[in-house]
């Protein structure tokens, strides 16, 4: 029950930092609420008994990735944004965005709560430590594994020639 | 064995085959060299079986390859040499070599000189694949192959609009025709189950009676291919236009060889023939109209090779009416004449047009057309060899003796005195008539004074044009030894294979007679044409265009069959076409671009919107799976 | 309520906003936050349900989001800013080339 609270908390949090990004009128404030957001994400996977995951969230998503954002905002002077509008010549592109997300959500909700699945026993808690972790990934995952460290080299290389100068 | 027996048909395709990989790089020399060579090649061969043949082989056949084979349908590329293939054998390949040979001088210079031979060389073996056929099917290939090279070559100079209109004018006849004989193949094989000649002939004669209806059928399907290849009333037509070709071609090709393919096919088929006497009426009776018509449409004609053309027509009138009279032999013997001395004549008169050329050349003179014998004359001193062989070869034509035209020619009006004197009564007219268009001829163009600059300038013609000549002129002068009245040799040598009956008695006074009608003739052709200015408006005479026109046979066919096509066609072309089918297609293509125009503006170019989109699918799909997982 | 299906709401939560941010936003930027916003709603659900079934295969793939997702903002940071140099600008809305 404690941890539902702390979640329920947590979630407030999550969600209040969605709709600042989805808000904000100042890119760098708009990446500062995803950093926020990413980081609630993580205390939510230590919650979710998946402290390797945590650790990378943290690192990958809110320390790199946010970091890059924040790089390429300030290096083209970015940050002041226009309010949401309409594409020219599409205003109903508001009303059915909002209407479409909520029927989204309807959907997702009728799922969780209306059509819930049969109950099943809550199996023992398994161990997901980062040794587990790293040995699912260097055995049954390696393949995959190698193949994202590919795609990694791809982008990276596709990166360097898309912003090369000519 | 079947290399040898196929060689007549395979040295003229190596032969072609040379010309049209190699043409380009060898020099005129070779290339008539090398197509020449493989006629002469071809004649040797067939020689060779000749002998073979004499010296008591009954016949060589060989079967090269199953051709067709469905069920009861069983056809092979089969050949066969027996003693009526190897005489017509002899004939295409000894005046084809000798008309290659006479090409090479003729056609010299001429930019697609090496494209006239490959389709020389391809037209002799398409003629032997028609006469080697040991069956209807085979036969029939080398009949529509004979007829696409003479379509090739008569439209061969087709910068003229003339010409290539000429040409297709053959084609659609001929097709005409052959719309005949592909049905009489049909029922042939209806009624016998099989092309072969041995099975075919082999069932008539043993079941003639029963199957009289069909046959009588059958014979005068395949007629009516004969009237379109040989030139027969009602689709004669087609020939004299075929002028338009150069000379050499129409001296093989619409003189001594193609055009005799309807004859020999009846003459192959004499077992038929003979069990349907009715169409045996028909047929002698279309061929000794058709010798009176052309005959005397060769009255009036202007141009050279006109005059040889319409001669030509009723020449086969007469051969076609042997048919039908049952003297297959003597058909296949006036073939054979014919084959030399026409071939003879229209060499004659490619050398007369080729001399007229060059003396328009030597002119620079005013155009006149060469082959128009209003501006010629005199041409016998400037020419004399080209003169004598065209005296011999139309003394030949006019039926007089010795010449071997004579011996045909009485053969045949025998078989009409005996068998049916309507037609006798026909063919003795077309004769007095022939006298009387080779005499008017001969004083057109060889007598008198030259009445322009270039029959002036005229010269000979060189030796690779005038060896053959005299080589066709001394068979034009002995061809009747073959058959002499008193050995009758190739009545012997073809009474094994050909139908024939009591070979008439060779009567003295009737010879007399015609030769006497026929001396009479151009005796009266000298007379009248002597001064030949006075006779130039005959043809604006009412009788003169009557006969100029071919009996208009042409206007009506203009009249009664082309005109209502072309109508058809502009309502075809002018309402159908646009009106209906392009109006379908237009629609089509109109309906696809209101509907691209109307469904562009969905194509915004924005990214959200196409974002928005995607999102409504994806809620759509995501609905659909969840209201309906069970 | 459960916790799974509280973390599950709350990544729907998250996915809606995030779908809102591409398609009313202008800026290419800002878009592109919010598709890692639905990246992260994505992994958050992935996480929930290996904790519900006790399998560490979710935790796996969300690992290799975010791999996937590392070499997106690689690739895709570096086409705004080539898009920046020609355009002067990271709205959407001027890239309309593909009208029809």
């Amino acid at each position: 029950m404690a941890d539902l609270i702390v979640l329920v908390l947590l979630g407030a949090v999550s969600v209040a930092s969605a709709l600042g990004l989805l808000l904000s009128r100042n890119a760098i404030y708009a990446a500062l609420f995803l950093v926020l957001n990413f980081g609630v994400g993580a205390v939510i996977y230590l919650l979710l008994n998946a402290p390797f995951l945590a650790v990378v969230q943290v690192s990958v998503y809110a320390g790199a990735i946010m970091v890059l954002f924040l790089f390429v905002i300030m290096l083209l002077g970015a940050e002041r944004l226009s309010p949401a509008e309409d594409p020219p010549g599409a205003s109903f592109q508001r009303p059915l965005a909002i209407g479409l997300g909520a029927a989204l959500l309807g959907l997702a909700a009728y799922v969780l709560f209306i059509r819930q699945p049969a109950a099943i026993a809550p199996a023992t808690p398994i161990d997901s430590s980062p040794t587990a972790v790293g040995l699912a990934l260097f055995g049954d995952y390696l393949f995959p594994f190698e193949v994202i460290s590919v795609l990694l080299l791809v982008a990276m290389i596709g990166a360097v020639i898309l912003t090369r100068d000519r | 064995m079947e290399l040898y027996i196929l060689s007549p048909i395979l040295f003229p395709l190596l032969g072609l085959l040379i010309n049209a990989t190699l043409g380009q790089r060898i020099s005129e020399r070779a290339i008539s060299g090398v197509a020449t060579l493989a006629a002469a090649a071809a004649f040797l061969m067939s020689a060779l079986m000749f002998g073979q043949l004499s010296g008591g082989d009954a016949r060589l056949s060989a079967t090269v390859a199953p051709w067709i084979s469905a069920g009861p349908l069983q056809v092979s590329f089969g050949f066969l040499v027996d003693r009526l293939s190897i005489v017509a054998m002899l004939i295409v390949t000894g005046i084809g070599a000798l008309i290659h040979m006479f090409s090479a001088g003729y056609m010299h210079g001429d930019p697609r000189f090496r494209r006239y031979f490959v389709y020389l060389n391809l037209f002799l073996a398409s003629m032997l694949v028609l006469v080697m056929a040991d069956n209807f099917l085979v036969m029939f290939m080398g009949w529509e192959l004979v007829g696409l090279c003479s379509y090739l070559l008569i439209g061969f100079w087709f910068e003229k609009l003339k010409n290539a209109e000429a040409g297709r004018k053959a084609f659609v006849v001929n097709r005409i025709g052959d719309v005949g004989f592909v049905l009489g193949l049909l029922l042939i094989f209806a009624t016998f189950g099989s092309f072969r000649f041995d099975d075919v002939f082999a069932q008539a004669k043993a079941q003639g009676e029963a199957l009289a209806g069909a046959i009588g059928l059958i014979t005068l399907l395949l007629f009516i291919g004969a009237t379109g290849k040989s030139a027969q009333i009602p689709l004669f037509v087609w020939l004299p236009d075929a002028m338009a070709g150069p000379t050499p071609v129409s001296a093989l090709i619409h003189a001594a060889t193609m055009v005799t393919a309807g004859v020999y096919m009846m003459v192959r088929a004499g077992v038929l023939y003979e069990l349907s006497p009715l169409t045996q009426q028909i047929v002698a009776l279309v061929g000794a109209l058709t010798a009176l018509v052309a005959g005397s449409s060769a009255l009036r004609q202007f141009d050279i090779k006109k005059v040889l053309a319409y001669s030509t027509v009723s020449q086969l009138g007469y051969m076609v009416a042997a048919c039908g009279l049952g003297a297959f032999i003597a058909a296949d013997f006036h073939l054979l004449t014919h084959a030399f001395f026409k071939a003879a004549l229209f060499l004659a008169a490619g050398s007369v047009i080729h001399g007229m050329e060059h003396g328009l050349h030597a002119a620079h003179g005013a155009h006149v057309d060469p082959q128009d014998m209003r501006h010629m004359g005199g041409l016998a001193r400037r020419m004399p060899v080209t003169f004598l062989v065209f005296l011999l070869g139309g003394l030949a034509l006019a039926g007089l003796p010795p010449l071997s035209g004579f011996f045909s020619k009485d053969e045949i009006l025998l078989e009409a005195l005996k068998h049916n004197v309507l037609v006798f009564a026909l063919l003795a007219a077309s004769a007095v008539i022939t006298a009387l268009y080779v005499g008017r001829q001969l004083v057109l163009v060889f007598a008198g004074q030259p009445r322009s600059a270039a029959a002036a300038g005229a010269t000979e013609s060189n030796w690779l044009m005038t060896v053959p000549l005299i080589a066709l002129t001394i068979g034009t002068a002995l061809a009747g030894l073959f058959n002499f009245p008193t050995t009758h040799a190739l009545t012997d040598w073809l009474a094994p294979v050909v139908p024939h009956g009591e070979t008439p008695k060779f009567m003295p006074e009737l010879a007399a007679t015609f030769t006497a009608l026929g001396l009479g003739g151009l005796g009266a052709a000298w007379w009248l044409y002597r001064r030949p200015e006075r006779r130039f408006e005959e043809a604006e005479a009412a009788l003169g265009r009557f006969l100029a026109g071919a009996w208009h046979f042409d206007a009506a066919y203009r009249a009664v069959v082309v005109k209502p096509f072309y109508a058809l066609s502009t309502i075809c072309a002018q309402v159908l076409d646009v009106g209906l089918i392009d109006g379908a297609v237009n629609g089509v293509g109109q309906l696809f671009r209101q509907a691209g125009a109307a469904l562009r503006s969905v194509q915004s170019g924005f990214v959200r919107s196409y974002g928005l989109m995607m999102l409504l699918g994806i809620v759509l799909a995501v609905a659909y799976f969840v209201l309906n997982a069970r | 309520m459960d916790t799974t299906a509280f973390v599950a709401l709350l990544s729907s939560v998250l996915f809606t906003i995030g779908v809102l941010g591409v398609l009313l936003r202008r800026s290419a930027l800002l878009i592109f936050m919010s598709v890692e916003l639905m990246l992260n709603a994505a992994n958050l659900a992935f996480v929930s349900f290996a904790h519900r079934w006790n399998q560490l295969d979710g935790q796996v793939i969300v690992f290799f989001v975010m791999a996937v997702a590392a070499a997106e903002v690689a690739v895709g940071l570096a086409l705004i800013v080539t898009i920046f140099r020609t355009k002067r600008s990271t709205n959407v809305d001027e890239l309309s080339a593909l009208r029809g």
